[in-house]
């Protein structure tokens, strides 16, 4: 059975000239009992998407069904069977943390002995024992982010929906929170996850939908997803600009693939079949004819790589353009 | 999958007039025992009624000179007026701070009732508009104001600030959750209201304004309300105009107060159902 089905869900925010199509046509399905990654850049569609799927936005065309409830028919019913942790903490943070938890309990429509109680318990799975009774004010962000969570938990919702779940933590904090995601999943909980981070969907989801501009551009593992952009590549980066062509020249023997040049960072990329052993034979080869190397390495493709090959772009401005690149730089639509 | 069997069905709690009230009281709650939290805030809000009543008492008391009147008894219920008038401020910032702070999405993903976080946010300001007004009162007992017409028509005229205390709350609520932002909101939620509230009866007596101006002032809700209390208070009700409002100031003020809130309740509610952060 499939925790979430969605066709082809459009949303528009605007009319006329000034409309922006945030979503148009995503086709979803999530069965029970899995992870899948939403990754996508910054305003490829995803909080919009959520939002949908989470009954805060009504789609404009399209349906969607949320644990077996129509977001639009039966939005009520939807909102007593999910949890939503968005892109902010939101919580109050004049309440304090066990507060917090009692009163999303209660708005779940929980009696107060319920609430009361489930509110320890969620402390308590936290890590926040200590802090329960402090003014959230006083928190952290990661243990507002894990007392938001937490708040989405509390009637064991069937479908966990996390909006970008660890933007702006520090990384100690954002590897915290992918423990606690971690258990969520070994206890079988369904989840939509979005991330533009794509070592966080790497880690975190069994399948991985990729969006960018409103529409799927790809689906499938992380493996799968990888498979696409094909095998090992070796990376050498010569130190002197001169040589790059020799090196060029070099590279090209092991194989019949073209080789990427980067004249500016004098960084030469190609493909390789043999792995380790095709890594040697440049070494040496580069070695015999006088090539003084700065860097070179055997990589293997990273979702960076999936997703400039499948939108042309990096997922993050470009920020690691120098270590991924395929193709000329600047090439890239760069931000 | 293993998790499913265990929940109770959410069909059963959804919806009805009880679980309406009962979010609210929660949410009225929640309110509550936050604003205790935050002293300047609370500080603020008894602060700047009591400055209003000790100012205008002592400083214009002996001053303005209202014909046939004890003029601090004559400008207690104008000032009482005013003060819940600002209950649109109070209100009008809780929910655009709800709002930014992404609060708002996230009641809105609970299977509560759509009516909740508004009423619970109006219902915890009126008490809070309550405590303001008693305030108030011992203030204006000790500038020399008193009542003259005995304890049901005191309760009566309370009855009837607080009404339109309630009535403004709802202003607020659809001003909160159409800017956005607290800042915005606090002045959204209160600027316009100093016009409103002086081209009325609450401070001085229409007659001496231009004769348009004077027009706009009988009809102002404003000037039924204080008309109404003024009478029910005992406090020096001297009315020289024919308008329908100022004749009939009470019928006048429930009116008013019915129609503000069968018009701005259910917009604050529709604006709360559409609301989207950012």
């Amino acid at each position: 059975m499939n925790a979430i089905e969605a066709e082809g869900l459009v949303k528009t925010f605007g009319s006329g000239e000034k409309a922006v199509k945030a979503v148009r046509g995503i086709d979803l399905v999530v069965p029970e009992g899995t992870v899948v990654g939403l990754l996508g850049p910054n305003g490829a569609g995803k909080t919009t998407t959520v939002r949908m799927l989470t009954t805060l936005l009504r789609p404009d065309a399209g349906r969607a069904v949320v644990a077996g409830h129509d977001v639009v028919a039966a939005p009520q019913a939807v909102r007593a069977s999910i949890g939503l942790s968005g892109q902010f903490a939101a919580i109050d943070e004049n309440l304090t943390g066990r507060e917090n938890l009692w009163l999303f309990g209660r708005l779940y429509q929980l009696s107060s002995e319920q609430a009361t109680k489930r509110a320890g318990e969620l402390l308590e799975q936290f890590g926040l024992v200590d802090a329960g009774d402090r003014v959230a004010k006083t928190y952290s962000g990661g243990m507002r982010r894990r007392l938001d969570l937490a708040g989405s938990l509390i009637t064991h919702p069937e479908v966990l929906f996390l909006d970008e779940p660890t933007t702006g933590l520090d990384p100690g904090s954002r590897l915290d929170m992918w423990d606690v995601i971690r258990d969520r999943t070994e206890e079988g909980s369904t989840i939509l996850l979005t991330t533009q981070y794509l070592e966080e969907a790497d880690a975190l989801a069994d399948r991985i939908v990729v969006i960018d501009e409103g529409t799927i551009i790809a689906e499938g593992t992380a493996d799968e997803l990888k498979a696409k952009v094909g095998g090992e590549r070796i990376e050498v980066i010569v130190h002197d600009p001169a040589a790059v062509p020799q090196a060029e020249e070099i590279l090209h023997r092991g194989s019949d693939n073209q080789c990427v040049v980067d004249q500016h960072m004098r960084k030469l990329t190609v493909p390789t079949a043999n792995g380790s052993r095709g890594l040697v034979l440049v070494i040496r080869d580069l070695d015999e004819a006088g090539i003084v190397i700065d860097d070179i390495a055997l990589r293997r493709p990273t979702l960076d790589d999936v997703f400039l090959e499948l939108t042309g772009h990096y997922a993050e401005n470009g920020a690691d353009a120098t270590t991924t690149s395929r193709q000329e730089p600047a090439t890239g639509r760069a931000k | 999958m293993t998790t499913i069997e265990h929940r109770a069905s959410p069909a059963a709690t959804a919806g009805g007039f009880g679980q309406s009230f009962r979010d609210s009281l929660i949410v009225a709650w929640r309110n509550i025992r936050g604003g205790l939290r935050v002293p300047d805030t609370l500080v603020y809000m008894f602060i700047q009624p009591i400055m209003f009543v000790l100012l205008f008492g002592y400083v214009f008391g002996g001053a303005i000179q209202v014909p046939g009147v004890d003029y601090t008894e004559y400008l207690m219920a104008g000032i009482f007026v005013q003060t819940m008038a600002f209950s649109c401020a109070p209100s009008s910032v809780g929910l655009a701070d709800d709002m930014q702070k992404g609060l708002i999405d996230r009641f809105r993903s609970l299977p509560m009732a759509r009516s909740g976080v508004i009423a619970g946010r109006v219902g915890a300001d009126l008490l809070n508009q309550f405590l303001v007004l008693v305030i108030m009162m011992i203030c204006g007992v000790i500038v020399g104001w008193r009542v003259h017409n005995g304890l049901w028509q005191f309760l009566a005229a309370v009855g009837l600030l607080m009404l339109f205390s309630f009535s403004m709350s709802w202003v607020g609520a659809l001003i909160g959750l159409s800017v956005g932002s607290p800042q915005v909101a606090a002045s959204a939620g209160l600027i316009w209201l100093f016009p409103v509230t002086f081209v009325s009866n609450a401070f001085v007596p229409p007659e001496t304004m231009p004769t348009w101006l004077q027009t706009i002032a009988e009809w102002n809700p404003i000037s039924a309300i204080v008309e109404a209390c003024r009478q029910l208070f005992g406090n020096g009700s001297i009315v020289e105009s024919d308008a329908w409002p100022m004749q009939h100031s009470i019928a006048a003020s429930l009116i008013w107060c019915g129609i503000i809130i069968a018009v701005f309740a259910p917009l604050a509610i529709n604006k709360y159902k559409a609301a989207t952060t950012k």
